[in-house]
């Protein structure tokens, strides 16, 4: 019978292989096994589900609805290019504006500028700016930042007519509820993201690197430049792409604050429309057509971010393995 | 020869060019009653040293008897902690180091300064040794091409990396990697090579191969070398000096050190009794 009794399989019981002795490790790896089987499965379903319920608008539409801009479900015609548009420029005006913010603040923070426990306040204030409901914002937007974006758009009408690009980025009439004021609005809601994952990126590289930048006699701003920030840049773009998500995504602020307009003028400061905003305004009171086409946009948006998601893993890889082998 | 006497002055009466320029040689770096503090804790108590120029002096002791401390002073990079004080006074080739009309930033040009852990920048190879000509603005191909194969010749790597100038610094091997930080610290022709620990992280072949090159470096620079092993020391310096308990217990020639110490506790710590 059993000649090498352990600790784990006593002699009393039938051998290594029985079935007493292997139940409990064999439960544990059934259940781990089901939770990443569900998790997966959830997001195939999700993908079919959605993939499903717009296969008519895909059917009747195909690309085209990429490049049609117009979204008129009176007349059954849809296309989301104003969206798609809408979605690429907010947030690309978000990353602009809060990127180099972020890291402005990532940099402050994570050197010695300040004593330590002012740089924990300051910290802890613009991490908490990453709690606040998004409806907090839209609503804050509307009070606050609305007026704000029309007296400026008031001024920026007259100042830059006839300036060749800035002159039809800033066209009037010049409305509150706008794309400026959307994108606004989101760069303060991914500053959080950007500011926290960078500082940790920051304070991770290697003390030795800021040594020897010294020793060579490099200022403490070469040091930065030179050295630390691309040391960090795998955490920095991880941090950009990460809020490029977000930014693509958000839906309650956008859809609060850019007018919700199915056109895309090209002026910052006319009403516009992205892609989730276009799903959450709309879905309530949709039929039919409008019901698919509205999930062939949520299946773009999802592709989207996806997309992004990917490139941003690709450009992080290769980043680590540039500075591989510091840590 | 004679045995360098750190408390003797030099004669005031030296007349002759030649025979300053010999005080000069023989005092290139002169640690005047030096005390050093961080914040209320004291870790240098009254340093008098002379170390002569374009030879190897190297500072032993058990860990936190000060030595590096005192290296680290040499280029100021203990000015980057908070709350250090110092007395007493440091000059390199004759000016103090401390005197207010000093930039920092030109003092540590002149000195190269290589570490315990080797610390290569995430550029390439090329790019790491040319770092303190690129932050002074010196962007001459033809210049910084010159600058590179002349040092990399100088830290022995230019036969191992000719090929590949402009791949990852972080593709080396250990060695290879501590040599381009010396390549990197000599690329400004600095007076002065401080090295702290450079051998600590590396194996006996690295070692031996460090150990050669800074052999051949003190023709062009002083070095100043803290070390951990005794063996090390007495391979490649001229000189040598016994730090304890934050002071200076002897400073002699390396041979009269190892062979003969004038005190008991320079002779217990390198006969291995305790360090």
């Amino acid at each position: 019978m059993d000649t090498l009794p352990s600790p784990s399989a006593p002699a009393s019981r039938p051998g290594p292989g029985s079935f007493t002795a292997r139940r409990r490790p064999d439960l544990f790896l059934v259940l781990c096994v089901l939770a990443s089987v569900a998790t997966v499965g959830t997001l195939l379903w999700m993908i079919l589900e959605i993939t499903h319920q717009s296969w008519p608008a895909i059917e009747k539409f195909g690309l085209a609805f990429l490049t049609n801009a117009r979204w008129q479900p009176n007349r059954e015609i849809f296309g989301v290019l104003p969206f798609l548009l809408g979605t690429g420029v907010t947030s690309l005006i978000a990353i602009i504006l809060a990127l180099p913010l972020g890291l402005a603040v990532a940099v402050f923070l994570s050197e010695d500028f300040l004593p330590p426990p002012v740089r924990q306040f300051i910290r802890f204030t613009v991490e908490m700016l990453a709690a606040i409901p998004s409806v907090v914002y839209g609503l804050w937007g509307i009070f606050v930042v609305i007026p704000l974006v029309q007296e400026f758009g008031r001024w920026a009408v007259v100042a830059f007519k006839g300036t060749p690009v800035l002159g039809s980025l800033f066209a009037a009439p010049a409305y509150g509820n706008s794309i400026l004021t959307a994108s606004l609005v989101l760069a303060l809601m991914i500053l959080p993201t950007i500011t926290a994952i960078s500082r940790s990126a920051l304070v991770a590289v290697p003390g030795t690197l800021r040594e020897g930048s010294y020793a060579l006699g490099a200022t403490r701003w070469e040091t930065i430049l030179r050295v630390l920030l691309p040391t960090a840049a795998p955490g920095i773009i991880a941090a950009t792409i990460l809020a490029l998500g977000r930014a693509m995504g958000e839906t309650m602020a956008v859809a609060m604050l850019i007018g919700n307009s199915p056109r895309f003028s090209g002026s910052l400061l006319s009403p516009g429309g992205t892609l989730a905003g276009l799903l959450a305004n709309q879905f309530g009171e949709a039929q039919g057509l409008q019901v698919a086409s509205l999930m062939y946009a949520a299946l773009i948006l999802m592709l989207l971010t996806l997309m992004v998601n990917i490139a941003g893993e690709a450009v992080l890889r290769y980043t680590q393995k540039r500075t591989a082998g510091i840590r | 020869m004679e045995p360098i006497d750190p408390t003797s002055a030099a004669p005031a009466s030296a007349a002759s060019a030649a025979d300053a320029d010999e005080a000069l040689r023989r005092r290139f770096i002169e640690v005047k009653n030096f005390h050093f503090f961080y914040g209320k804790k004291q870790a240098l108590f009254e340093i008098n040293l002379a170390i002569p120029r374009r030879e190897v002096t190297a500072f032993i002791g058990p860990s936190g008897c000060g030595k590096s401390t005192l290296l680290r002073n040499f280029n100021r990079m203990n000015d980057l902690i908070e709350g250090v004080r110092h007395e007493g006074d440091i000059t390199i080739g004759g000016s103090s180091i401390y005197d207010p009309s000093v930039e920092i930033i030109a003092l540590r040009r002149s000195i190269g300064m290589v570490f315990q852990k080797s610390n290569p920048f995430p550029k390439s190879i090329y790019e790491n040794v040319v770092y303190s000509l690129r932050i002074a603005g010196q962007n001459s191909r033809k210049l910084l091409d010159e600058t590179v194969e002349r040092s990399l010749r100088g830290a022995a790597l230019w036969d191992e990396v000719k090929d590949r100038l402009h791949d990852s610094a972080l593709s080396l091997s250990g060695g290879q990697m501590q040599r381009l930080c010396i390549a990197r610290a000599i690329a400004n022709r600095p007076e002065v090579l401080l090295m702290d620990e450079p051998c600590s992280a590396l194996d006996p072949i690295a070692t031996a191969k460090v150990e050669e090159l800074i052999h051949d470096l003190k023709k062009q620079f002083t070095i100043v070398i803290v070390t951990h092993n005794m063996q090390q020391a007495t391979r490649c310096s001229d000189h040598t000096a016994f730090f304890y308990l934050g002071k200076l217990i002897e400073f002699d020639r390396t041979q009269k050190i190892f062979a003969n110490p004038a005190q008991k506790q320079t002779e217990d710590y390198i006969t291995g009794r305790f360090g």
